[in-house]
Parts: structure tokens; C-alpha cells; sequence
């Protein structure tokens, strides 16, 4: 144990926190917004969120041809690859995800089947997407070149405050932004938050139920792809296997805030991101999930639906 | 199409047969299939045969393991409708139980097997007490965390072999003429079936009497079974000991065949993939699970002349299977409340995890 590296470096960390919290955020909102419409936990969805950082690296290498060996870019150039490159991320995600509910839910939701079988179907498309990727890859992890210089802006308390970091973390905040505007806002966000309150009586009302499940993948694959480029812009490598670190931990936050509510799956990310590192600090990055888990654990015996409660239709970003 | 399918339903076909036959022939049908699994090791058909890999090593792992293990999960799951994502975490357990004591004490097999089943049992309270209290989804994240906190506990402990794990397991002690070696994995066969015989067994008896009766009202309607004066709260822990004492056992004699145990072997794909075999199979029906279990097991060995795209192959034929039969290949019979006077009510929310 070691409290005197947490207490050193403690601003350090909490920045870390911060950026890796806004990751997890964006993942856990595409978890909470396919639970709060179908009540279902999207098993496919770190899948979602793998392809989306492969899809970030052929952006930057194929379509803007940036190269691992070459310096990184600057200027308007630098501006136009990390935009492509986010668009492409989560566009490619947002498709996966529609794509997974097309083959793993639509059938399976129809004819009116559990949870469980809904729950395997969708298992057996993450384990094909993995294999899939794990084959094209060759099992090996890839490196995503780096597109901009990283510096350190200021610092602040001993904490140096890097540039990629503010700006996932100030993208991320505005994606928030954006998503909260659209369920809050718009036709689609209110029969999002229709049928997660009731889906038969939506149905009633006239809600078009397909379109707007439809939608719900869509939003939550567009975060997840943010998130994967966001992760790839900061770490700098991926591999088949990201999709499922994250998308455990990116889980965990969700249920931490109350799974279904938005306000839950930002606060949960954030407050598992900070747990991280924090406890990573003091007891060493292996003991981090153990850490986190713990204090779930003990989150959901105080009160057993999370911190926030478990709906979308209340809960503003 | 009505037609086509009340043909294909073997399961009610096989269900009537064995509802008609007299005690003689189920006797006799009961012996049959159970010379049929002994013999198994024997069987030489290039139709079910694994290339790339040994038979009779299939046969023990995966094969036996996941019938085992998937019939307790089937209890925690199917019959009394708790989500657990982290079962694996019973069978390291036991594993990891043999091969301590089996490396640092004298103790043989036998002595072990009841102490790393007890271990595995007092997890599962350990475990279950505070936590079944939540549903569905919570308690699905909350044992898949258990499960992993396991192995990064069995990962980082250097005491117990850290990554590295244990080596030199010992062997069980000869059993009459069966000599328990690594070159020949048919013992082991032998002693899983008849453990997995014996489970079986168990599990029947007591899915017919209270404490079955009990997880059905518990799958169906918590509340309902609650107000009905069932101790729901104690009828749920004992569901989750019965399931970690079956992957107790599983663990034991697993740890023993294989000589050595990393930490990894226990990672939370066994727990999927037995979650798999239990829900593909047929949830809540024994058989089904059997049989879901010895399909998910058999089909990576069978076709492991893909090498590569086994897994894929193994992926997309769940999604496909679970998209034709949502209930599984051998579902659970639905009982039919037969009132003469009123038409027959289908029971509601079969299976159905809240």
C-alpha cells in the first residue's frame, strides 16, 4: 500500500480519472439507453465499442494516411484527421450496434423470448465479433499513430495537465450535451423516453416501438464509437480484446449509478474512473477491478438499484 | 406448420413414452443409457471422433465438466431463476483447493474432495447472503464481479503460485482396478459420470419435493412466493450452495486430472459458456441442459480441423440456434393445469429472469 504516491501525485491522478471516467461514461450511456428501452444488458455492446477504435485506425491510416513512423500532424491538417476520425469511429460503431440489434434482438423480441435467450443470442455475436477481429488481426495488438503532439498545457498542484486528455474530456462533455438535448428535445428522444417508461402503452400512442429501439442502438453506438476513438487517441493502441476491459468496467459504472438513467451511467463513470486510478495508486493496478467491485458491492446493499434508480424517463444528462 | 412442428417435438414424444412405459422397461431404458455413457471412451466413429484432439481427453474436459457443471448452474439459474455470471468462481475454488492441499499436505483425493466442496458451499453463503436480496441484472453484474475478483485474487497472491499457478497435483489414490494416471483420461471419465450420475439424481429428488416446489414460486413471482409464506430469502441461498458445491466438485477432480492450474483457466468465459450450455439446451429442463452442455462442449473439439474459425463458427451457431429455438433445443415441458370444466391455461413466465 502505498498512500504517500496517491497523496504526491493526487491532482495527477484525479485528471487521469477524469479523462479515463469520460470513456467510461460515454460506454455506459449505450448500456443504460439499450436497458432503459428493453431492459436488457447489451452484451455486444464492448463489441461495439472494439470496432470503433479499429475503425478510428483504418480512418487515420487508410483514409488519411497517417503513418506509425511519421511525426505527428499539426494545424489545420491535425484538425481534419481527428475529426475524420472521430466521425468514421462512430458511425462504424453506430452501424455495429444497429447491425447487433437487427441480428441478436429483433427476431428474439418478436416472438416474445427471455431475457436469458436474448442474453445468449446476444453473447454469441460478441464472441463472433471478437473471433472475427482476433482472425484479421492475427491476435496481435495494433498501434494507432500518434496524429498530434501531445504536450503539457499547465500544471496545476505538481499535476501536468496534457492536451489529448482536455480534449477528450471537453469532446465527451459535449457529446453528453448533445445526447441530453436529443432525449430531452426531440420527437425521437421523447419516444425513447416513452417506451422505456411504458412500452405497451407507447405502442398505444402511436410510438413506431422498432424505430425507436433502432434509434436507441444508434445513439449508444455513436457514444461508443466517441469513446473508442477518444481511448485510441489517449492509449494509443488496440487490440480484439479491448472491448471486454472496458466494457466490464464501463458496466459496473452503469449498475454503480443505477442502470436505465442517464444522470446514473455519467456519475458512475466518472466515479469508477476516479476509483481507478485513485486505488490503482495506492494498492497497484492489479488490485484496481477487485477495488472497484467492492465498493459496488457495497453501493448496491445501501440501495439495491444503484445510486440514482433505474429510470431513463426521469433522469436529465 | 402446426403439424410440422408437434412432429418435431420429440421432447413431449419422448416425455409420453416414458409417462406410458411400465417400471420394467424404464428400468431397463435407465440401465441402457447409462452402459451407453460408461462405454463412451470405447467408441471409435469417425462421425463423432475429435481431430486434433484425444477422445477420451474430450470426454473428461470439456464434455463431462460442462454436463456437471451445467447441471448446477441449472439450479441456481433454471430452477430458481438467479442470474449468475460468476459460477466459474466455485470450480476454482474447488480446484484450487485440491491443489493446495494436495501439493502441501498428505491428504489423498478423497479427503480433499469433501473439504474443497465445503469450501466451495461456504463461498456461495459467503457470497449469496448479502447479495441475492438483489435481481436480475444487479445480481448478474455483482457474481460476474466475484467470479473475476477470484482469479485476480488467485493472480496476484504469490503464495498460492500467483500467475504461474500449481503444479504437480497429485493424483487420486487407485480406486480397484482403475489406476488414476495422466496418460489415461478414462478413469476420470468414469468417476465424473458417476459423480454427474449421482447429481442428477439428487437434483430430481429434490426438484420434486419442497425446496423444488419452493424455487419454482421463487422463479416465478418473488413477491407472490414470498406473501405465500415461502422463506424465499433461505431458498435462494441454498439454490446458490447446491450450484457452487456441484462446481465444488467439478473443480476437485478437474484440478486432479489436470496436474497443474493457472489462474486463467478460470476466466469468465467458462462462466458464459456454461450459462450458454444451460440456456441453448433448454433452460430449467435437466436434459436439456445435458444435452445443450455435451453439444457446446463437443462442437469446438469436433470441428477443430477449422482451427482457426472455430470459435466464430461456435459463435454464430449460438445466435442462430438461440434465434430458431428461443427456448432451447429441449425446452421444459409446460404444465398444463388440467381443469375439466375450463379450457387449459398455459403456466405464465416460464424461465423469465426478472
Amino acid at each position: 500500500m502505498d498512500f504517500a504516491l496517491l497523496h504526491d501525485a493526487f491532482w495527477g491522478l484525479t485528471f487521469d480519472g477524469i479523462a479515463l471516467g469520460a470513456i467510461y461514461a460515454l460506454i455506459s450511456l449505450g448500456y443504460t439507453l439499450v436497458y432503459g428501452v428493453l431492459r436488457l444488458i447489451n452484451f455486444a455492446h464492448s463489441e461495439v465499442f472494439m470496432i470503433g477504435t479499429f475503425a478510428a485506425l483504418v480512418a487515420a491510416s487508410g483514409i488519411m494516411g497517417v503513418k506509425v513512423e511519421d511525426d505527428p500532424r499539426t494545424g489545420v491538417s491535425m484538425i481534419l484527421t481527428l475529426i475524420v476520425c472521430l466521425v468514421v469511429a462512430m458511425l462504424a460503431s453506430a452501424i455495429t450496434a444497429v447491425l447487433v440489434e437487427i441480428v441478436a434482438y429483433r427476431r428474439l423480441r418478436q416472438r416474445g423470448a427471455t431475457k436469458l435467450a436474448t442474453l445468449i443470442s446476444a453473447i454469441g455475436v460478441s464472441i463472433s465479433l471478437v473471433e472475427l477481429f482476433r482472425i484479421i488481426t492475427d491476435s496481435l495488438p495494433r498501434e494507432f499513430p500518434r496524429i498530434m503532439e501531445k504536450t503539457f498545457l499547465f500544471s496545476y498542484a505538481g499535476a501536468d495537465v496534457r492536451n489529448d486528455k482536455v480534449i477528450v474530456i471537453i469532446a465527451a462533455g459535449l457529446m453528453m450535451f448533445a445526447l441530453e438535448r436529443f432525449i430531452t428535445k426531440t420527437r425521437l428522444g421523447k419516444g425513447i423516453r416513452a417506451v422505456s417508461m411504458d412500452e405497451n402503452t407507447s405502442t398505444l400512442m402511436g410510438v413506431n416501438i422498432n424505430r425507436v429501439i433502432t434509434v436507441t442502438f444508434f445513439a449508444g453506438g455513436l457514444m461508443a464509437g466517441a469513446a473508442a476513438f477518444f481511448y485510441i487517441l489517449v492509449y494509443e493502441n488496440t487490440s480484439f480484446k479491448v472491448g471486454f476491459f472496458l466494457g466490464i468496467s464501463a458496466f459496473t459504472a452503469a449498475v454503480l449509478g443505477g442502470i436505465g438513467n442517464l444522470k446514473g451511467a455519467l456519475f458512475g463513470g466518472f466515479a469508477l474512473g476516479l476509483m481507478e486510478t485513485w486505488t490503482s495508486a495506492v494498492f497497484g493496478t492489479a488490485w484496481k477491478a477487485v477495488i472497484s467491485f467492492i465498493i459496488l458491492v457495497l453501493v448496491l446493499l445501501i440501495k439495491p438499484t444503484g445510486l440514482f434508480g433505474e429510470s431513463i424517463q426521469q433522469a436529465r444528462v | 406448420m402446426a403439424n410440422l412442428k408437434s412432429s418435431l417435438n420429440l421432447r413431449d414424444k419422448g416425455a409420453e413414452y416414458w409417462e406410458r412405459s411400465p417400471k420394467w422397461r424404464r428400468v431397463a431404458l435407465a440401465i441402457f443409457f447409462i452402459a451407453i455413457c460408461y462405454a463412451l471412451p470405447f467408441l471409435n466413429n469417425p462421425l463423432v471422433n475429435t481431430p486434433g484432439s484425444d477422445f477420451q481427453s474430450v470426454l473428461f474436459y470439456p464434455v463431462g465438466m460442462y454436463v456437471l457443471m451445467a447441471i448446477g448452474l441449472n439450479i441456481v439459474v433454471g430452477k430458481s431463476g438467479l442470474l449468475d455470471l460468476g459460477y466459474v468462481a466455485f470450480f476454482a475454488i474447488g480446484a484450487y483447493t485440491m491443489a493446495i492441499l494436495g501439493t502441501k499436505t498428505s491428504l489423498n483425493f478423497w479427503e480433499i474432495l469433501p473439504i474443497g466442496v465445503g469450501l466451495a458451499m461456504l463461498s456461495g453463503v459467503l457470497l449469496g447472503t448479502p447479495t441475492l436480496r438483489l435481481r436480475g441484472d444487479y445480481l448478474a453484474i455483482v457474481t460476474l464481479g466475484f467470479g473475476e475478483i477470484v482469479r485476480i485474487f488467485a493472480v496476484n497472491t504469490d503464495a498460492i503460485g500467483g500467475s504461474r499457478g500449481i503444479a504437480g497435483i497429485p493424483t487420486p489414490p487407485d480406486v480397484f482396478n482403475a489406476k488414476f494416471t495422466i496418460l489415461d483420461p478414462k478413469p476420470y471419465y468414469w468417476m465424473l459420470l458417476t459423480f454427474t450420475l449421482l447429481i442428477i439424481w439428487m437434483v430430481r429428488r429434490m426438484a420434486a419435493r419442497r425446496p423444488g416446489r419452493a424455487w419454482d414460486a421463487i422463479r416465478q413471482d418473488d413477491d407472490v412466493a414470498q406473501l405465500m409464506g415461502i422463506n424465499t430469502r433461505k431458498y435462494k441461498v441454498w439454490a446458490f450452495v447446491l450450484g457452487a458445491a456441484v462446481a465444488g466438485v467439478g473443480g476437485v477432480v478437474y484440478a486432479s486430472q489436470i496436474l497443474s492450474i493457472v489462474p486463467d483457466q478460470f476466466n469468465l468465459n467458462i462462466s458464459i459458456l456454461i450459462l450458454a450450455c444451460v440456456v441453448f439446451g433448454g433452460i430449467g429442463n435437466v436434459w436439456g441442459v445435458i444435452l445443450g452442455a455435451v453439444l457446446l462442449a463437443f462442437t469446438p473439439e469436433r470441428i477443430r480441423f477449422l482451427s482457426q474459425p472455430r470459435i466464430l463458427v461456435f459463435g454464430i451457431a449460438l445466435v442462430v440456434m438461440m434465434n430458431l429455438r428461443p427456448d432451447g433445443i429441449l425446452p421444459k415441458k409446460k404444465r398444463e393445469h388440467f381443469d375439466p370444466d375450463w379450457h387449459t391455461v398455459e403456466e405464465s413466465g416460464e424461465g423469465e429472469i426478472k
